[in-house]
């Protein structure tokens, strides 16, 4: 089953075609991977699908839901996390969690239990009453992704969540993101590391606003007869380069 | 309405454990109040009198009392002609010399008329006028005195001095106090919230609640409400210290005074949106809340400067101003005892500002990042 449809998909700002019709679909549980490079049109992409921005043309369709017309209903069953943290520095661990679970509207019995969850999966039990400014930043990156799929949503938006991180923080990342995808939740995630575009089901690679490619890792290297994504990555950067000149 | 609890909560942690912040925006008014009481004001005391008297007489010597005993001046100098009158005020501790006619009180008690020549530093002329106001005054007062006591009734002429009809003794903070009210209220409400929702901006924050099902509608009143309430926190601090340690009494209808303010409140929360509306960043929140709001406030809202005086393009922009109408209308509640009918107009231009700048705020607050 599909939760994420695009069909020539379009944004514009004025005569800047930031979003260049483009057209995929993603399966629940999937982890997809939106690769591109700075500039490329990741995030305007993925405002689009979350209801932040509306599309010049195109049709798109969310956990079922109309892009255009029913932003809120998608609102209800996405999470979002930017390469910003979105947590309050100066809220204590338990309090930045009670306060994402309001706003998801996470009925008030259950949400004492899920703190509580939360915390023994991340290993935070003794971090409950710290503020969030006093955590590493690796520590806050994995908060963040739970206090963003702390409604256990259908789907969750990841843009570039691993920017400005070191490996090892972010191989950790990818085993929540695992997690997440293990339990059910659909993971659309945007990176510029390539390495990344290993761990994902599938990758769709954009340059300039369209997708020029999107398929497995396995099946994208052997195309491109490449050894690693990177390497497929800079083979269509290329090309999109001649073409444009 | 649990949603907006939390949410209204959480601002209160962002305020309170910030603790510079909330020291900021509960003492400020405080200090400011104490300031502008005491140290700011347009009262000049214990000026430095110098008085040449060549006839010393019952009337000029009544007036030199009173003049001393005012506590505005302090007699220094008996001068022995007039000559010497260069040479004091050179010197620079002179702040004023008074320099009576030959037979005074026989001139006025006979012709009615009697010369007194005061003379005061023209150099820093806010300090001239106001210490030649004050002399004026003083000896106007005298011969009010001497017009009571005298059973011809001789006409003599009235003191002009219509600027001390409200404010007898030129009290410095009955002209402040409105004026710090209206700083202080648009300072916390409009400076407050914009950056206040410039942070989340700018941390990301607001992204992701505008991502989340959470209606655009909460998040602008949980900003708004924390600030609504130090807002009238901080009016009850101004009002209590200006009537018990300043002596400002509020001569007129508290409850005006009070639905005036809340008014004022209103539209400066209102401004707070707008300006966060436009702005992505706290820095240029706060340089446009400080600059854009605060300098119009201080120099174009009558508070320091009368607006009559000024240019009409600067006239026409201070009617813009709703910290201008705000002062006005606690000037005429407080200092001249007045109520409801005479502050209609204040009322009715600050409730229309409200209403216009609320719906564009709505208005213009994206729920949709383009």
């Amino acid at each position: 089953m599909n939760v994420i449809t695009a069909e020539n998909l379009t944004k514009s700002f004025g005569s800047f075609t930031a979003v260049d019709h483009i057209s995929f679909e993603v399966a629940q549980g999937e982890i997809f991977g939106f690769l591109g490079a700075n500039g490329a049109g990741k995030t305007t992409a993925i405002r689009m699908l979350c209801g932040l921005s509306k599309p010049t043309s195109g049709k798109g369709y969310v956990a079922g839901f109309d892009i255009r017309k029913q932003p809120e209903q998608i609102k209800a069953n996405i999470g979002y996390l930017s390469q910003k943290f979105a947590l309050y520095e100066d809220l204590k661990v338990w309090e930045n969690i009670r306060l994402y679970a309001g706003i998801y509207g996470i009925p008030e019995k259950k949400i004492g239990d899920r703190i509580d969850e939360i915390l023994t999966r991340l290993g935070f039990e003794n971090e409950k009453e710290v503020l969030v400014k006093a955590l590493p930043l690796g520590w806050k990156q994995k908060l963040s992704f739970s206090v963003a799929i702390v409604h256990e949503p259908r789907i969750v938006f990841l843009d570039e969540p691993t920017s400005g991180v070191d490996p090892a923080t972010r191989r950790q990342f990818w085993e929540l993101i695992y997690d997440a995808a293990d339990r059910g939740i659909t993971v659309f995630v945007t990176t510029h590391y390539m390495d990344e575009a290993e761990y994902c089901n599938r990758v769709s690679i954009m340059v300039d606003g369209k997708i020029q490619a999107l398929d497995t890792p396995k099946n994208l290297k052997k195309q491109f007869e490449a050894g690693n994504m990177d390497e497929v990555f800079h083979q269509l950067a290329r090309k999109a380069r001649l073409n444009g000149d | 309405m649990k949603q907006l609890k939390a949410f209204i909560k959480k601002e209160f942690y962002h305020i309170f454990r910030d603790r510079l912040t909330t020291a900021i925006l509960l003492l400020l008014p405080i200090m400011m109040l104490i300031l502008v009481g005491y140290a700011i004001t347009t009262e000049v005391r214990n000026t430095e009198l110098a008085i040449f008297d060549p006839s010393k007489d019952a009337a000029t010597l009544a007036i030199i009392n009173k003049l001393e005993s005012s506590g505005y001046f302090n007699v220094t100098r008996y001068l022995d002609s007039p000559d010497e009158i260069e040479h004091v005020f050179r010197e620079g501790k002179t702040g004023l010399a008074v320099v009576f006619s030959e037979r005074f009180y026989e001139n006025l008690m006979h012709t009615g008329q009697a010369q007194v020549q005061l003379l005061a530093d023209g150099a820093d002329p806010n300090h001239a006028i106001t210490v030649t106001n004050y002399a004026t005054t003083i000896i106007a007062s005298y011969q009010q005195e001497l017009l009571k006591a005298s059973v011809t009734g001789v006409p003599y002429q009235i003191s002009p001095e219509v600027k001390l009809l409200y404010n007898p003794q030129m009290k410095g903070a009955y002209n402040f106090v409105p004026g710090v009210m209206g700083m202080i209220l648009m300072l916390i409400c409009a400076m407050m919230t914009s950056v206040s929702i410039a942070r989340e901006k700018e941390l990301g924050t607001m992204e992701l609640l505008l991502v989340s099902p959470m209606k655009p509608i909460y998040i602008i009143l949980s900003k708004v409400v924390p600030y609504f309430f130090l807002s009238i926190i901080n009016l009850t601090t101004i009002l209590l210290l200006s009537v018990y340690l300043l002596k400002v009494p509020i001569a007129g209808s508290l409850f005006w005074l009070i639905i005036l303010a809340l008014l004022f409140i209103f539209v400066s929360l209102a401004l707070g949106l707008l300006i966060s509306s436009m702005v992505e960043k706290q820095l240029v929140a706060l340089l446009i809340s400080g600059m854009a709001l605060m300098m119009p406030v201080v120099f174009l809202s009558g508070m320091l400067f009368p607006v009559e005086n000024m240019p009409w393009l600067l006239r026409m922009i201070s009617e813009i101003i709703p910290a201008k109408w705000f002062i006005m209308g606690v000037r005429k509640i407080m200092i001249k005892g007045l109520s409801y009918p005479s502050i209609t107009k204040e009322l009715l231009v600050l409730g229309s500002m409200a209403v216009v700048l609320i719906a564009v705020s709505l208005k213009k607050f994206k729920i949709r990042l383009e």
